[in-house]
């Protein structure tokens, strides 16, 4: 524990302008990072050795509709050498609801990237492949969108 | 005295319809459509302890063009349903419908945008198995309220929709 | 041969499901065939989405396990577990031992029952047909114990926020020892069967290899990284529900195929074993619940005794209890990998999003480049030694 803080200031001093906010609640620790940095801090966190974040376990978006900015990208990196968590957040522009894709980085974010543009309609630039993978073809809409009614339209 | 004496133990008399009602539904061939948590239960039923190979359906069929019972076990989402009606439409007659558990009859507890509320908005149903899942045996007392409808059947009535 | 030159060769592509007796479920699978090679293999996913995670904004905390069952239906505890540990760090709710150890031992067997299922439907669709029946025989076994304890054979929604429903009946010890003694023998008969058959090998030696580095890149977990080589398993690497206080052993292969998948899940059945008898054998006296009246409901007998109870009870039941502001993100080892609740709570009593991070969902993208130049008849062996539960792929 003691050592994921040192790790997240660290980090913090890394990239000074990149991340925005640090929140921690028992054991778990998350970052906010400008998505201008995105991709520069996904790399340092998985090629730093002390980080060593080289698991994407998750990747998603929420919907904070009435907030601004309204949506939020969340990837909950996991390092197999150091066994510890990490989570990072980060908001895609509000005009075109659009972020840097991380495939790059951690090749599973391929299909979560997918997932989260077929249910949130998030816009995953530089993805190979951004297309629906849940919901049928030709489907209208963003099902996880809070202004999306629970039995469809 | 009469017509029976001249019959003796080895002939049977019957009506046609009743003939084939007999081998329809001794012979129930189901094709294999687990969609959801249904299907385990399904295989159960096919499985040594419940033995659905006494009512003569054990063979799954993979090709829907040589079976005669479609069970659509588990739920029918928006996606799957034109499969569904597909499947559905390349069964030769005679066929019959069963909709096992919750979310094949009425959607479950799924209602969403998804999912279908009901496999009888797609084909029609036989029997309605309820339960989340149904125990195998549900299953087999729907397979034999089956074979009791299979029996009072009109060979020139049956209507598909 | 010159006559091969003038051949006009073209690939084909072939649909496989969603309707098919060998994708455990309604899996599409794009074939583009040079022959018999496979040149390309895309799933497409989706015929099973139901929406559960959208449900769930919608449900109280308390509805929505039942929810949780119907995901990885194979092992319906486990999605339970994962789903509880959220919700109870997000409330900083203390789950008593004796109700953390019964959630080991029928999540123990829950992996048992899903490996059972995997290995008979896996092995039927290489044409082993025996190894079905037998595996649904110790299923049976199992679905036994389960209904004492939950009240139906699949699907129980048994573990609840704060503990579990209720205290173990009376035979249970009894059945889980017997259970327990018997199980050995019978993973001895599967290996006589399938370990060292002729067939066998040639159907699974050397099919479907995916390298280590490929894996984690991938995000592939829970036995499938296994078979690599890649000694991580949650219940060790960061224990949950006192899973330390238990000694068991996590079973590596070495060529990441799927015979080594196979072996390594045969090995996790006798270690469940293990783990389910020292549970059984260490198991504490106490109550099942954490003391908290706000989120755990007051037992049945006084409900329906005392009004304030029942009060309770009825309060506890319609509009749920409220859950602080936060997020958390727990994570279990599921019988497939790593299975992941994210909920962020906005202090009501409905959860504001939950995010289901499924293993199956994140173990089908490896399924591209592991039957990349195979033959089409080890298609149907890779998609059954990945051991997809379609209800997770899709939500």
């Amino acid at each position: 524990m003691a050592r994921m803080a040192e790790l997240v200031e660290r980090i913090k001093e890394t990239f000074p302008q990149a991340i925005e906010e640090t929140v921690v609640y028992k054991d778990e620790y998350a970052i906010r990072v400008k998505r201008s940095y995105l991709l520069e801090v996904s790399q340092f966190l998985k090629q730093d050795p002390a980080c060593g974040f080289d698991f994407l376990s998750d990747l998603c978006g929420v919907d904070y509709l009435g907030r601004e900015p309204r949506f939020e990208v969340v990837y909950h990196l996991y390092s197999m050498k150091h066994k510890h968590r990490l989570r990072m957040k980060a908001s895609p522009s509000e005009n075109d609801l659009s972020i840097p894709s991380v495939v790059s980085v951690w090749k599973t974010a391929n299909w979560h990237e997918r997932e989260c543009y077929d249910l949130l309609g998030i816009i995953f630039s530089n993805h190979p492949d951004l297309r629906r993978i849940l919901t049928p073809e030709g489907f209208k809409g963003y099902p996880l969108r809070k202004d999306f009614p629970l039995r469809g339209k | 005295m009469g017509v029976e004496s001249y019959l003796g133990d080895t002939i049977i008399t019957t009506t046609l319809e009743k003939l084939v009602n007999w081998a329809r539904k001794s012979s129930l061939w189901p094709a294999t459509f687990g969609l959801a948590c249904c299907a385990l239960e399904m295989m159960a039923t096919a499985a040594a302890r419940y033995d659905i190979a006494r009512f003569g359906a054990e063979v799954f069929r993979a090709s829907p063009r040589q079976a005669d019972l479609m069970i659509v076990a588990g739920t029918l989402t928006r996606k799957m349903a034109p499969v569904a009606r597909r499947i559905y439409n390349q069964m030769p007659n005679p066929k019959w419908v069963i909709a096992l558990g919750a979310c094949a009859s009425s959607g479950g507890i799924f209602d969403t945008y998804a999912v279908v509320q009901g496999v009888d908005e797609i084909i029609p149903v036989d029997v309605y198995v309820p339960g989340c899942p149904p125990r195998p045996e549900s299953l087999i007392y729907a397979i034999m309220q089956l074979q009791k409808k299979i029996e009072k059947e009109h060979l020139r009535e049956k209507n598909y929709g | 041969m010159e006559t091969a030159s003038a051949l006009r060769t073209e690939i084909i592509t072939l649909n496989m499901g969603p309707q098919h007796p060998s994708t455990h479920g309604v899996l599409r699978v794009l074939l583009e065939l040079q022959g018999e090679v496979v040149t390309k293999a895309t799933p497409v996913l989706g015929y099973l989405h139901r929406g559960i995670e959208k449900l769930a904004e919608h449900k109280t905390y308390h509805q929505f396990i039942t929810l949780t069952d119907r995901l990885d239906y194979t092992s319906p505890f486990i999605n339970n577990l994962a789903y509880a540990l959220t919700v109870e760090k997000l409330l900083d709710l203390e789950v008593p031992l004796r109700a953390q150890y019964i959630r080991v031992m029928l999540s123990e067997l829950t992996r048992i029952q899903s490996h059972l299922i995997w290995l008979g439907t896996h092995a039927l669709d290489i044409g082993a047909m025996s190894p079905l029946l037998y595996c649904f025989r110790e299923r049976e076994e199992t679905l036994d114990i389960f209904e004492m304890v939950g009240g139906a054979r699949m699907n129980q929604s048994y573990f609840r926020i704060g503990g579990v429903a209720a205290d173990l009946p009376d035979g249970f010890t009894e059945k889980v020892k017997a259970f327990c003694d018997v199980l050995p023998s019978r993973i001895e008969g599967y290996e006589r069967l399938l370990t060292e058959n002729k067939i066998w090998l040639s159907r699974t030696k050397g099919v479907g290899v995916i390298s280590a580095e490929e894996g984690i890149a991938l995000g592939l977990s829970g036995p499938c990284l296994r078979a690599c080589g890649v000694k991580w398993d949650l219940r060790k690497a960061n224990p949950y529900s006192s899973y330390d206080h238990f000694d068991f052993e996590i079973p590596t292969g070495s060529q990441g195929d799927s015979y080594d998948r196979y072996l390594v899940r045969l090995e996790e059945m006798r270690q469940s074993n293990r783990i389910v008898k020292q549970a059984l054998e260490k198991l504490p006296p106490g109550p099942v619940n954490a003391v908290s009246p706000k989120v755990v409901p007051p037992p049945k007998e006084k409900v329906q005794e005392n009004i304030e109870s029942l009060i309770i009870h009825f309060h506890l039941m319609t509009e749920g209890f409220n859950v602080p502001k936060g997020e958390a993100y727990c994570s279990v080892e599921s019988s497939k990998g790593e299975l992941g609740f994210y909920i962020v709570s906005d202090g009501s009593s409905k959860p504001y999003r939950v995010k289901i991070r499924t293993p199956s969902f994140v173990n089908m993208e490896s399924f591209s480049s592991m039957a990349q130049g195979r033959m089409m008849a080890d298609i149907v062996t890779i998609i059954g030694s990945i051991d997809i539960c379609l209800g997770e792929v899709d939500r």
